[in-house]
């Protein structure tokens, strides 16, 4: 959201409203899909979460990051999980909880201690020396395009990071294959 | 003639990194290679072969570089510390790959592409020997990581292969996300991923009780224990040794570990020394529990990898005591350290590949019984490993000088550690209690009648035997030589506190797409 041109301190009410409404369709999502004994009802209403942070970054003027956010999270992962569930015929068994109770109040406690954290974080006050300017980021996307501020880093800066990542990726791959090839082996001897 | 390299320079930046690249560029070959060929076993020698002469390569690059480089500030470290653990690192590929040459074939598993996978976590630990960005520190511990959780479920004959590659994987993740989380509010409290700027900035504004920065310090904490299994966060560690090859297990048990301790302490001594107070409590207790209770519990087990697992986890504690420390005497000390704790367990491993027979799912204390009567040097061999890891003086080598160094640092810490030197002892003596158990199985009883002579041990892991025990032995009567490299091999951690910025010559872009945090704070917002 553009906040040029408004005074420090005030966002727009057309900000906050998004905000809440994004933000209440978000939690509510997210509370749905932990409490849905259907594993595909609960993929789709991680999808409907997954769409709520999405448009918050994009609230934040991070708008790569929102598409981003659509394109490997609500689109791949998403379709990955569901195919998970398809291959494993999980959406037979619905009705049956496999969570135990002792399993639902600890991750209830650590669902409020994460909770907890956040509320504190909020509170923590950064060197004013280390924060940008209100409006930096609006600034940054209207003067050099919503992909520029995050390439120009990822390709000088952090390009060796960029780099591991893809030996990382292969090792994954490597990985996947190799446990995926050996069973076949098995099989066919 | 050393030449000073300026990593944030692209072209430097590779010149720093000529040993990784030639690691990693050499497994991606071998790679294409060993899917070339169809499996077999010889296949599966010839890339093992071929991987081991590529890891003495990069060994040889190490060397050649240690000497001729060094660099200033910038994403990755070019200093004594980063090429001795280096080495510490490719010795155990190497042993890793040898025994696992011979492990596989005991198996029936021919995938040449294992050796390869070893390869590619060993690129991701000389990262992180050299790593000075949370960023690289976190790929470092990924592309480790992800090799060796294949790597543990390569038996798929085994169930409890299986069950403990998964286990890794999930609680792997899991750790992941504690260190990336802590990542995160690291660099939201400093605003930068570099140790030496994170240190700089701490210091420069006064952050070190942020509650930003303390929360990320308990968090990577977190992360790090996982990695290492510290006490609470070592739940995987039995199950996952004991189910994974031996040959794999040795190489999660010494060089995974090595590496993780590697980066846990640059972290800690270049970005955290200013915030010595908020994470020096939680650190000495994990210490303290994780020597305490992997001992208790070591004490009771019969299966060996399962021993050597609580006791990978005790000696996780004594290490803990060097980064206590907070000191360059306690990273020496580390360093001497990890190299024998490699050897140690490497041989101890090679042991017990050797000591498996075709088709045994584990190896128990018992199997050992008698053993001096019918395999007299592969008792002698293990009775030096258990002395060893026992820090036991003379016939363990220098095991007793890796827990002297340590103990010496503790207590000459700029705040002395003696609580911890005080356990670190009395832990050492209750660990005797299994070190001595099984030798006086070997020695002092006799083999029952009728209970087979375990089979001449494969070529390889006799010579990774030979090598780590006549090493040790000779470590233990001529110390000096590499306690001194060790000593020499600090980092070259230069916390400057009036060093909040890199120099930003490696940006080609306008120089305001990605802001320098002086830079937008100039630029007052006045709109």
């Amino acid at each position: 959201m553009q906040t040029l041109g408004m005074p420090h301190g005030t966002l727009s009410l057309f900000y906050i409203f998004h905000f809440y409404l994004f933000g209440l369709i978000g939690v509510i999502s997210a509370l749905l899909f932990v409490t849905r004994k259907s594993p595909v009802a609960a993929a789709l209403w991680l999808v409907s979460t997954m769409f709520c942070l999405a448009a918050m970054y994009i609230l934040l003027d991070a708008q790569f990051i929102g598409a981003v956010q659509v394109l490997v999270y609500a689109g791949a992962i998403m379709v990955v999980f569901l195919f998970v569930i398809m291959l494993l015929n999980l959406g037979q068994g619905e009705g049956i909880d496999v969570r135990g109770v002792g399993w639902k109040i600890v991750a209830g406690a650590i669902g409020l201690g994460i909770l907890a954290q956040v509320f504190a974080l909020t509170r923590a006050k950064t060197p004013v020396n280390l924060t940008l300017p209100q409006g930096y980021a609006a600034e940054q996307v209207a003067q050099h395009g919503a992909v520029a501020p995050i390439a120009a880093p990822l390709f000088n800066e952090y390009l060796l990071a960029f780099e591991v990542t893809s030996i990382l990726l292969l090792a994954a791959i490597v990985g996947a294959v190799l446990l995926g090839k050996q069973k076949e082996a098995r099989d066919v001897a | 003639m050393i030449t000073t390299l300026d990593v944030t320079v692209p072209a430097q930046l590779t010149l720093a990194l000529v040993p990784d690249l030639v690691l990693m560029g050499g497994a991606m070959i071998l790679l294409v290679w060993s899917a070339l060929r169809p499996e077999s076993d010889a296949h599966q020698r010839s890339v093992g072969v071929a991987s081991i002469i590529l890891a003495g390569i990069t060994m040889v690059l190490v060397l050649a570089w240690a000497n001729r480089y060094d660099a200033g500030p910038g994403p990755i470290a070019v200093d004594n510390f980063r090429w001795l653990v280096d080495i510490i690192v490719l010795l155990g590929t190497v042993f890793a790959i040898a025994l696992s040459m011979d492990d596989n074939m005991r198996n029936g598993i021919r995938a040449a592409e294992s050796h390869v996978l070893i390869l590619l976590a060993s690129s991701g630990m000389m990262l992180l020997a050299g790593a000075r960005d949370l960023i690289i520190v976190f790929l470092g511990i990924e592309l480790m990581s992800v090799a060796v959780y294949a790597l543990a479920g390569l038996n798929r004959r085994s169930e409890r292969s299986a069950e403990g590659a998964l286990k890794y994987f999930l609680l792997g993740a899991f750790s992941t996300a504690f260190l990336l989380y802590g990542i995160a509010l690291v660099y939201g409290a400093t605003g930068t991923t570099n140790l030496q700027l994170i240190g700089g900035r701490v210091a420069m504004f006064a952050l070190a009780g942020s509650p930003l920065l303390v929360a990320g310090v308990a968090l990577m904490l977190i992360g790090f224990g996982f990695k290492v299994a510290l006490v609470p966060f070592h739940m995987w560690a039995p199950d996952v040794y004991d189910g994974a090859p031996s040959a794999v297990t040795a190489y999660m048990a010494a060089s995974v570990k090595a590496a993780a301790f590697a980066a846990f302490i640059r972290v800690w001594l270049e970005a955290f020394p200013y915030s010595y107070s908020a994470w020096h409590g939680a650190l000495a207790g994990l210490a303290i529990i994780t020597m305490i209770v992997g001992n208790a519990i070591g004490l009771q087990q019969r299966n060996i990898k399962r021993l050597l697992a609580y006791s990978s986890i005790a000696h996780a504690g004594y290490l803990m005591v060097a980064i206590a420390a907070a000191s360059f005497q306690g990273s020496s000390a580390m360093l001497f350290y990890l190299l024998v704790y490699t050897l140690a367990t490497f041989g101890a491993f090679a042991v017990v590949v050797a000591l498996t027979r075709d088709g045994q799912e584990a190896v128990m204390i018992e199997d050992l019984t008698g053993l001096w009567s019918v395999r007299p040097w592969l008792a002698f061999a293990m009775a030096v490993l258990m002395l060893a890891l026992l820090g036991f003086p003379i016939f363990g080598g220098a095991g007793f000088f890796a827990k002297w160094y340590v103990l010496e640092a503790a207590l000459q810490a700029p705040v002395p550690q003696t609580t911890l030197a005080i356990v670190l002892v009395l832990t050492t003596v209750v660990s005797a209690g299994y070190y001595l158990y099984v030798v006086m199985v070997m020695f002092m009883r006799a083999r029952p009648d009728g209970m087979p002579a375990p089979e001449r041990a494969g070529g390889l892991t006799r010579m990774v035997l030979a090598i780590t025990v006549v090493l040790i032995l000779v470590l233990g009567v001529v110390p000096n030589g590499v306690a001194n490299l060790a000593r020499a091999g600090r980092p070259r951690i230069d916390v400057d506190p009036t060093l909040t910025t890199l120099p930003r010559r490696i940006s080609t872009a306008p120089p305001d797409t990605a802001p320098r945090v002086a830079d937008a704070r100039a630029a007052e917002p006045n709109r």
